[in-house]
């Protein structure tokens, strides 16, 4: 969200280029770790325990609610631990490199019809590009750490992210054919004005009509950003952490702000693509009130996508590498593909 | 044999070192990785060490190396007293401590020739059972952990809770009960216990119900365990598997049935699961069956409890005769024996103990060759040992 725009929009004050792009560094330096605590908290936290029938923190704040501060206070209390054989520059990159991919995403993700950092023309083409960025920075982690198990974790966070990007992008496909754009901020109005078969009471929520595609996008982003029932890159009880096993401190912290943040861009990505993002399907959306609400029925649906996909997080167990490998080009390559197709015929037959 | 002079003993223990350095040189110019698994391991619950050979994800070659938690035990045993040295062999399986004391309890009763009342018996089988229960709920849970899974474990340690609850009313420990003695036990049952226990039971049987769901209905936790891990029934037995794992492999062996223990399981009705597979996921359900069938075990046996004393005449000082005696029985984690010699005096002159996990666990070099990395996690969590019952 630019505050930039909203506020150049509302009080009608021309705000040079500078100052907006500092507001705009700031906003995205400031939503990636609250979201990423957002989750941590409601789902990582709490959720999970209640779902394991304990408590969860309850010291740190009301409900435990600081918990993840204090974490993070702890971690970067740590010492900066490089381990003896690891190549220390590509090493210390790393856990930024995955970061910064993280970070890229939020840029398009629009919230309101002026809030969003970069309205690009190619939004989802772009999101889905930096995104597959992380998995460079895990393959440095794994490869400098100079650790058998890191090893074997990189390679396997490689092979898994590469077989899991096929999939996702065809699954939005399918949602981009519907739009007619890739434009972010286009597919959200889309969805709002959209009717299903001449019916327009709730607008079309493409989670209505691609309902395939938003199954294999699930599970894409399951596998994308590692977690159970793919999570095998960082197995713990195979390979204890896989690339992450020599990190300690905040560049530990730095992986997991990237996984978290990661996990809040795809549920965000999700709701866009197929909730409707922050557009309801009736009032006016270029209305500037929606700058304000947008954020809100934004959050609700973002945390919705995400209880989801903690929850599957949760309850599965892990699956092996080939049968992940086996599932990705045998089961949701070719379904993504019949479901682009079966959308192409009804866009030219409707 | 000659003396050997300290000279002659340093240039041995040389010589001894470059043979072991030049084995790891030819080790180590081979090809592909060398993983080391262990001593610190999440997967190996304690500290087992699994040399593996890898080529790519796939194990060439694994040997298991133990000792690290080797507590002497046998030695300790000779010098301690008889009652002295259920104290120590509780630590043995520290899942299910209470079936540890019995067979050596049982061994020194066959060498003193007591034998416990009938009422002692039956609180020892129900015991017996309950530690068996407290052990395996707890494997349950664990494998689908190793699996992944985060949430049975939880489970199982929140259903176990009930069943150390009443074994910590019956005997005042929780994990170490140290309640077994020559000729019977150290007391009798508290009041109300029986009907507590029966209503553990009826939770633990709803607890097998959700676990039969819960886990053996996953289709990714079938899918990583059936055909993972076959154990073929004749090298099952000549590698001296036992208990769970050798009857998930169709071998129809307990010793509950098939001893010949002077325990009360003659006295109920009960069956021996078995499983034609011998896969993991074989392993997992037949102990899961068994956990159901204890439960069941433990309702007849306190259903049907004799009255009477609790403890046979035995002298107040407890000296055995000399003699050697075996007693074995079917522990939690397999057939577990002590051999004990006796030499008449307060103390054992010798106690063999045969543990069940190290003859499990005997048989992963077999077991693990061509496997992936994530199966030897797999199959070792099936096998299910426990790292005290291996080192002892």
């Amino acid at each position: 969200m630019t505050a930039a725009t909203v506020m150049s929009g509302l009080l009608a004050v021309e705000v040079p280029y500078w100052a907006s792009a500092i507001i705009k560094v700031g906003v995205v330096a400031l939503v990636v770790p609250t979201a990423a605590l957002v989750l941590g908290y409601v789902f990582l936290l709490k959720m999970m325990s209640f779902m394991q029938s304990r408590l969860g923190p309850m010291e740190a704040g009301p409900y435990g609610t600081l918990q993840l501060l204090a974490d993070g206070l702890k971690f970067i209390q740590k010492e900066d631990i490089f381990p003896a054989k690891a190549d220390r520059t590509v090493f210390a990159l790393a856990p930024l490199v995955v970061l910064v991919s993280t970070f890229l995403i939020y840029v398009v993700i629009p919230t309101g019809p002026d809030a969003v950092v970069a309205q690009l023309d190619v939004g989802i083409f772009y999101a889905l590009a930096v995104s597959s960025l992380s998995v460079v920075g895990i393959l440095m982690a794994g490869w400098a750490s100079a650790n058998k198990y890191a090893l074997m974790g990189g390679l396997r966070a490689a092979g898994q992210l590469i077989a899991y990007e096929l999939p996702l992008v065809l699954a939005v496909m399918g949602v981009v054919i519907q739009a007619g754009t890739l434009d972010l901020q286009k597919i959200v109005t889309a969805q709002a004005e959209g009717e299903i078969f001449g019916w327009g009471g709730i607008g079309n929520p493409f989670i209505l009509t691609q309902f395939v595609g938003f199954f294999i996008f699930l599970v894409a982003v399951q596998a994308e950003t590692t977690q159970p029932p793919f999570d095998m890159p960082v197995a713990e009880s195979e390979i204890v952490g896989g690339y992450q096993v020599e990190y300690t401190g905040f560049r530990f912290l730095f992986f997991f702000m990237g996984e978290f943040g990661t996990a809040f861009a795809f549920a965000a990505l999700a709701a866009v693509l197929f909730l409707g993002g922050w557009a309801l399907p009736w009032g006016d959306l270029t209305h500037w009130g929606f700058n304000i609400a947008g954020p809100v029925i934004m959050l609700v649906k973002v945390l919705a996508v995400a209880a989801l996909i903690f929850w599957f997080r949760f309850t599965y167990p892990r699956l092996r590498e080939d049968q992940l490998q086996r599932l990705a080009w045998k089961f949701l390559i070719p379904l993504s593909l019949v479901n682009i197709v079966v959308t192409g015929i009804f866009k030219v037959v409707l | 044999m000659t003396a050997v002079s300290a000279d002659q003993r340093q240039q041995l223990a040389y010589v001894a070192t470059q043979a072991a350095d030049a084995r790891l040189n030819v080790e180590i110019e081979t090809e592909g990785m060398t993983l080391n698994i262990g001593p610190q391991h999440p997967a190996t619950h304690g500290t087992l060490r699994l040399v593996a050979r890898l080529d790519g994800e796939q194990v060439v070659e694994a040997e298991p190396i133990m000792g690290y938690m080797h507590r002497g035990y046998e030695k300790l045993a000779e010098v301690r007293t008889y009652p002295q040295v259920t104290t120590l062999i509780n630590r043995i399986d520290w899942l299910g401590s209470f079936a540890n004391e019995v067979p050596f309890i049982l061994a020194a009763e066959k060498l003193m020739e007591v034998e416990a009342p009938p009422r002692a018996q039956w609180i020892r089988t129900v015991l017996f059972e309950l530690s068996r229960i407290a052990n395996i709920t707890l494997f349950l849970g664990d494998m689908a952990v190793q699996l992944g899974a985060l949430t049975p474990v939880f489970m199982a340690f929140r259903d176990r809770e009930f069943v150390l609850n009443q074994i910590e009313a019956a005997t005042g420990g929780r994990f170490h009960p140290n309640f077994d003695r020559i000729g019977g036990l150290k007391d009798d049952l508290p009041q109300g216990w029986i009907d507590d226990t029966k209503q553990t039971m009826e939770k633990m049987r709803d607890f097998c119900d959700e676990f039969e769901e819960l886990v053996l209905g996953n289709e990714i936790f079938q899918a990583r365990s059936r055909g993972i891990g076959i154990v073929p029934a004749e090298v099952g037995l000549a590698y001296g598997l036992s208990g769970a794992n050798i009857r998930a492999s169709g071998v129809d062996w307990d010793l509950r049935r098939d001893g010949h223990e002077a325990l009360a399981y003659d006295q109920v009705d009960w069956k021996v699961w078995t499983h034609p597979d011998g896969d993991s996921f074989a392993r997992y359900w037949v102990r899961l069956q068994e956990t159901r069938e204890a439960t069941h075990i433990v309702d007849q046996l306190l259903d049907g409890l004799p009255s009477g004393p609790i403890m046979a005449k035995v002298p107040r000082i407890i000296k055995v005769p000399a003699g050697e005696a075996y007693a074995a029985t079917e522990n939690p984690l397999g057939e577990m024996g002590y051999y004990v010699v006796s030499k008449g005096d307060l103390v054992p002159f010798r106690v063999k103990i045969r543990s069940a996990s190290f003859s499990n666990i005997s048989i992963t070099p077999w077991l693990l060759k061509g496997v992936y990395v994530p199966d030897i996690i797999t199959i070792l969590a099936s096998l299910y040992f426990i790292l005290g019952d291996i080192d002892r």
